[in-house]
C-alpha cells in the first residue's frame, strides 16, 4: 500500500456520495413508478456499510444525509441521523455476521429503504409536519420498499465496482482465502513434506 | 488494539449522532434568516447549476424510464378509453335508433294531420319481419293483429326517409291474433288508384315496375296530361260505391320522378318514387276502418293474402 492508498476510499466515497445525491435529485426522483419514485441514497449508504464497515458506513451516511438535507432544503440532521443508523447497521452486519449469501444486499437494501421511508415520515410527524395517515400513504411506503428491494442488487454491484480496490479487506477475497487455505495464510500453511 | 478500535468507532458514532441532533435542534428552532438557513441557501445556490446540468444531461435517462411508466399508464388509459368508447358507441346507437323512431313516428303523425284521417282508428305497430325476396313478394310483418282490431284490407302508412314526411305503405293482407302481414305498394300484386296533384288532378292506377319494385308506374292516365317531375301522387280513395278502394283518399303515395310526354302519349304512364321509406321502416301505422266496410275489404284482402 503506497501513501496515496489511504485517501483512495474517502475520495471515492465522497465522489460516490456527491454523484448519488445529484443523480437522485436530478433524475431518479423525477421518475415515478406506480406513483412513487425510487430513493437510491439509503441503498448506496447501506451498500457502503456492507462493503466498507460500520465506521465508514456511518460517516458516509452522515455526509450523504447532510447533503440530501442541504440540497433539498430540509431540516438539517433528519436524514443524516437516519443514514448514520443505516450505514452503521449495515457495516455491523458485515463485521459481525459476514454474510456470504448473494441476496444479502437485497435484504439489507429493503431494510434500509423501509427504515429510511418510515423513519423520515416519523421524524416529520415528530417535528410537527401534518400529513394524513391513510392507506394511500401505507401503499406508497410498501411500493417504495419494493422498489428499493428491486434496485438493491444493481446498486450494490455498482457501489462495489466503484469502491473495489480501495477497500482494506474485501470480504469475498477473505472468504476465498479461508476456503482455499483452511483459514490460514499461505505463509502459515504446513508443507506436505513435514 | 481491538478495544481501541471499538472505542474509536463508538466515539465517532456518538459524535455523528450528537452533531446530527444539534443540527436538527438548531435548525428547527431557527428563523428563516438564521446562519444555518443562510448556509443551506448558499450551498443550494452553488449546487443549483450542477443540478441543472445534471438534470439536462440525465434527461434522456429520465425519458427512457419515463417511457416505461408512460407506456404502462398509456395502456391503462387505452383500456379505460376503449371501455368508454364502447359505452359511448352503445349510447350513440341507442340515440340514433331513438331519433330514427322519432322521425318515423313524426312522419306518420304528419300523414295523419295532413290527410284527414281522423275518421280512422290509428294503431302504430312495430315492424317485426320482412319478406326475403321483394321481386316476387314484398310484405312486412307487424306486431299488431286482430286482437288490436286490425282487419284485412286496412291501409298502412309509414314515415319517409327522415324528412318528417310520410306516405302510403300498403294494406293489411293477412291477420293473426297478434300479428299481421302488410302487402306493400311495391308488391307485384299491388294496385292503387291514385290521383296526381297537378292542375287537372288526373287519376290513374299505380303498379310497381317489373324487376324494379321501387319504380312505381302510374298508368291509365289521360293522353296529353300535364304532369311534371316532383308532382305529388296521392290515393284517390273511393270512386265507386260498388267497389270501394282499400285506401282512404289523399294519402301521399309518391313523387313523380319521370314524366316523359312521349311515354304519356303512348303508354299513358309516369314513373313515381314512393314517399314512404319502404326499405327502412321500423314502425307503421294501421288505419283501422269503420265497421261498415269491413266485410267487403276482408274478402278483397283474402284474395291477395299469403
Amino acid at each position: 500500500m503506497n501513501s496515496g492508498d489511504g485517501y483512495q476510499l474517502p475520495l471515492r466515497l465522497a465522489a460516490l456520495g456527491f454523484l448519488t445525491v445529484v443523480v437522485q435529485i436530478a433524475a431518479v426522483s423525477q421518475v415515478t413508478v406506480f406513483g412513487v419514485s425510487a430513493d437510491l441514497s439509503p441503498l448506496v449508504v447501506a451498500s457502503v456499510g456492507l462493503l466498507a464497515g460500520s465506521l465508514p458506513g456511518a460517516i458516509f451516511g452522515f455526509a450523504v444525509g447532510m447533503f440530501v438535507d442541504v440540497a433539498l432544503v430540509q431540516t438539517l440532521g433528519v436524514t443524516s441521523l437516519l443514514f448514520i443508523a443505516i450505514g452503521y447497521g449495515a457495516g455491523r452486519l458485515r463485521e459481525l455476521r459476514d454474510p456470504a449469501h448473494g441476496l444479502t444486499p437485497l435484504a439489507v437494501g429493503a431494510a434500509a429503504t423501509a427504515f429510511a421511508t418510515v423513519g423520515v415520515a416519523l421524524m416529520q410527524f415528530m417535528l410537527g409536519v401534518r400529513a394524513p395517515v391513510s392507506w394511500l400513504l401505507l401503499r406508497q411506503v410498501v411500493v417504495t420498499i419494493l422498489l428499493g428491494s428491486l434496485l438493491a442488487l444493481p446498486v450494490y454491484a455498482l457501489v462495489r465496482r466503484i469502491v473495489r480496490g480501495s477497500l482494506p479487506q474485501d470480504p469475498r477475497r477473505r472468504r476465498r482465502r479461508a476456503y482455499t487455505t483452511g483459514g490460514l495464510s499461505p505463509l502459515q500453511r504446513p508443507s506436505a513434506g513435514r | 488494539m481491538y478495544d481501541k478500535q471499538v472505542r474509536r468507532r463508538r466515539a465517532v458514532l456518538a459524535l455523528l449522532v450528537v452533531v446530527s441532533l444539534i443540527l436538527l435542534t438548531a435548525y428547527f428552532g431557527e428563523s428563516a434568516g438564521s446562519p444555518l438557513h443562510s448556509v443551506q441557501r448558499g450551498v443550494v445556490a452553488v449546487l443549483s447549476p450542477v443540478q441543472d446540468g445534471a438534470s439536462r444531461a440525465l434527461k434522456p435517462v429520465r425519458d427512457l424510464f419515463g417511457w416505461f411508466g408512460d407506456t404502462a399508464r398509456a395502456k391503462t388509459e387505452r383500456d379505460q378509453l376503449r371501455k368508454q368508447r364502447d359505452q359511448l358507441l352503445q349510447q350513440v346507437v341507442r340515440d340514433k335508433v331513438a331519433v330514427q323512431e322519432y322521425n318515423q313516428l313524426r312522419g306518420i303523425l304528419n300523414v295523419d294531420d295532413n290527410s284527414g284521417l281522423q275518421g280512422y282508428q290509428q294503431h302504430t305497430a312495430r315492424v317485426i319481419g320482412r319478406s326475403l325476396d321483394n321481386l316476387v313478394s314484398d310484405r312486412l310483418q307487424l306486431d299488431a293483429g286482430s286482437g288490436d282490431g286490425v282487419r284485412v284490407g286496412d291501409a298502412v302508412i309509414g314515415s319517409g326517409s327522415g324528412d318528417g314526411s310520410g306516405g302510403l305503405v300498403g294494406h293489411v293482407s293477412f291477420v293473426g291474433a297478434d300479428f299481421s302481414f302488410v302487402t306493400l305498394i311495391t308488391d307485384p300484386s299491388s294496385a292503387v288508384s291514385v290521383r296526381v296533384l297537378n292542375a287537372a288532378g288526373d287519376f290513374g292506377l299505380m303498379k310497381p315496375s317489373v324487376g324494379n319494385p321501387l319504380d312505381l308506374l302510374v298508368q291509365l292516365l289521360p293522353r296529353g296530361a300535364h304532369i311534371q317531375q316532383q308532382d305529388i301522387v296521392v290515393t284517390a280513395g273511393s270512386r265507386s260505391s260498388s267497389l270501394e278502394s282499400l285506401y282512404p283518399p289523399n294519402i301521399p303515395v309518391g313523387r313523380v320522378i319521370k314524366a316523359d310526354p312521349e311515354e304519356l302519349d303512348t303508354d299513358q304512364q309516369v314513373h313515381v318514387s314512393p314517399i314512404a321509406d319502404l326499405r327502412h321502416l321500423d314502425f307503421a301505422q294501421i288505419l283501422i276502418a269503420a265497421n261498415g266496410s269491413g266485410q267487403q275489404r276482408a274478402q278483397v284482402g283474402a284474395a291477395g293474402g299469403p
